[in-house]
């Protein structure tokens, strides 16, 4: 049982809220050590598996300068131009869209964004717009349900997609476990058995999004018997 | 011999942060400069020269990196932001063309990744086949930087600024994927996935294929659950559940297992707070009452994904 103490100390320090980058390193050190290897032994480890793994910054370091330079002349205002034109009808169709074009990218393992960059600037407001077209949907409990949701959308947009065209992360991760572990597996075989899923969290949104504009719906319909 | 070693584009990659580690090194304004400087400058050694130093001295750099932004001495500046209107004032200069840097990438990937190990100079290949996606990736953004940079008329200099001010805000959450890959290395030679597989194998009839389909899935759930992480459960759950009962001992696809596992395990992600980047940090960023609100809304995603992947995986997996 010694041998989960590591996985102890992970779970604790999450729960305690420490820096995560903090609670790895302990909880990897903890591992090593409680299983009898000696401390060095353990951070030679750690600088080994460090090494093998370092390939997972790679799309994000070389990319950022690219954007950032973009951004310097008007990136996500031009982006946010196109976007507001195409914008549909409800709060779930916005959303709905947004799921669609963050998985698509992410199946070319491109990040279009996150909830900063993203959600908060662009996609919550767009939902919100889109809602408060009815009268009555503006309440506090509707628009944080909008918010919610559009803080979902990219999420499961960004998890369900990754990689099944071009591996930057999670596939190569699982390819390079199977590989310390001497089994033999394709990278496209990984791909191919992504994409039922994501097939699935297309129309499970479908479902989401839907009910959330019925239920929007319902609640402007409430408030207007409401409002003589 | 190949040209375009995967080793190559990571030397570039600790070029970038060393250029982000001097530029830090030359702010005066900056508040935590010398920590901040430190970190980015070692952290480019341990990236960009990694494959050639002994592995000790890499585990040491990285403890100095975890210790640096354990003690709160790595940071980012109050960055001077830019009026919108003044940006979209700017966008209007360049237009669409803004869009074509950041298109290059996925098209320079996507072509040279289908067809970049078929290029050879006599005995000379440009890339080497196993690391031909993610060098034509390193390739496409080599591409887009020139673009970037070509569109905008910026010098070289500007990259690393404005990558820096990205990089500055993602801080340690960038090396933190490399370190849950070494967790969960360490627990495998440890082997904790043994002790789990102990547990489980006493606790359930996993003698039965859908148990063990279910208790797979299952624990990768839980598991991320618990460190907030799929990609810190997949190998203990796979070492300790997946590999002994679904692969050896049912003679299960591990293509299938592996995917549809780690599919599963983001089931759990959805409904975490440990997961803070994702369910916690949104929720306040977006000021909604209930710091829970966004894993409720994702609560019924998680359970239909879930079920669909379980179902997938028995039906497939055997």
């Amino acid at each position: 049982m010694i041998t989960l103490l590591g996985l102890f100390v992970v779970v604790i320090g999450f729960t305690l809220r420490a820096n995560p980058l903090l609670v790895v390193v302990a909880g990897g050190l903890t591992t090593g050590v409680a299983a009898g290897f000696s401390f060095n032994e353990v951070v030679a480890m750690i600088g080994q598996f460090f090494t093998d793994n370092r390939a997972l910054m790679l799309p994000i370091i070389l990319m950022v300068p690219i954007v950032g330079v973009l951004e310097r002349h008007g990136l996500q205002e031009r982006v946010a131009m196109l976007i507001r034109r195409a914008t549909a009808a409800t709060a779930g169709r916005v959303l709905w869209t947004y799921q669609l074009l963050r998985g698509v990218t992410s199946m070319f393992g491109l990040s279009i964004g996150n909830h900063a960059a993203m959600v908060r600037p662009l996609i919550a407001p767009m939902a919100e717009g889109a809602a408060l077209v009815r009268p009555g949907t503006s309440s506090p409990p509707s628009r944080d349900e909008i918010r919610a949701h559009a803080a979902a959308a990219e999420n499961v947009g960004n998890f369900f997609s990754d990689d099944i065209v071009v591996a930057v992360g999670a596939l190569l991760l699982i390819k390079a476990f199977f590989d310390n572990a001497g089994v033999a597996v394709a990278l496209s075989d990984l791909k191919l058995w992504s994409l039922p899923t994501a097939l699935w969290v297309v129309l499970v949104g479908w479902w989401r999004y839907r009910r959330l504009d019925a239920r929007l719906k319902k609640a402007a319909a409430a408030a207007k018997e409401r409002a003589p | 011999m190949t040209l375009l070693t995967l080793d190559l584009f990571l030397v570039g990659c600790g070029v970038v942060l060393a250029a982000v580690g001097a530029l830090v090194a030359w702010d005066v304004t900056h508040p935590q400069r010398w920590g901040s400087a430190i970190f980015w400058l070692l952290l480019a050694v341990a990236v960009g020269l990694g494959k050639w130093l002994p592995p000790i001295a890499v585990g040491y750099a990285v403890l100095g990196l975890t210790s640096l932004v354990a003690t709160k001495r790595v940071g980012a500046p109050q960055f001077a932001r830019v009026d919108s209107a003044v940006l979209t004032k700017r966008a209007e200069v360049l237009g669409n063309r803004l869009l074509w840097p950041v298109l290059w990438v996925p098209v320079v990937a996507i072509v040279g990744g289908a067809g970049l190990d078929w290029v050879k100079f006599g005995d000379v290949s440009l890339v080497n086949p196993k690391q031909v996606a993610q060098s034509a990736l390193g390739l496409g953004c080599v591409v887009g930087l020139a673009a970037a940079l070509r569109t905008t008329g910026e010098r070289p200099l500007a990259a690393a600024r404005e990558g820096g001010r990205l990089l500055q805000l993602l801080s340690w959450s960038l090396i933190l994927p490399a370190m849950l890959a070494a967790l969960g290395g360490i627990m495998a030679k440890a082997g904790v996935g043994g002790v789990i597989a102990g547990l489980v194998a006493t606790a359930l009839p996993v003698q039965f294929p859908l148990v063990a389909v279910v208790a797979y899935c299952g624990g990768m759930v839980l598991f991320t659950v618990l460190l907030g992480n799929a990609f810190a459960a997949f190998p203990v759950m796979t070492l300790g559940v997946g590999l002994p009962f679904i692969v050896q001992t049912h003679g299960g696809d591990p293509a299938v297992m592996g995917t549809l596992g780690m599919l599963s395990g983001y089931c759990g992600t959805l409904v975490t707070p440990m997961a803070a980047n994702f369910n916690v940090v949104p929720a306040r960023l977006l000021e909604l009452k209930d710091d829970y609100a966004v894993i409720k809304a994702q609560a019924p995603f998680a359970g239909a994904i879930w079920l669909f992947n379980v179902g997938l995986m028995y039906g497939c997996v055997y």
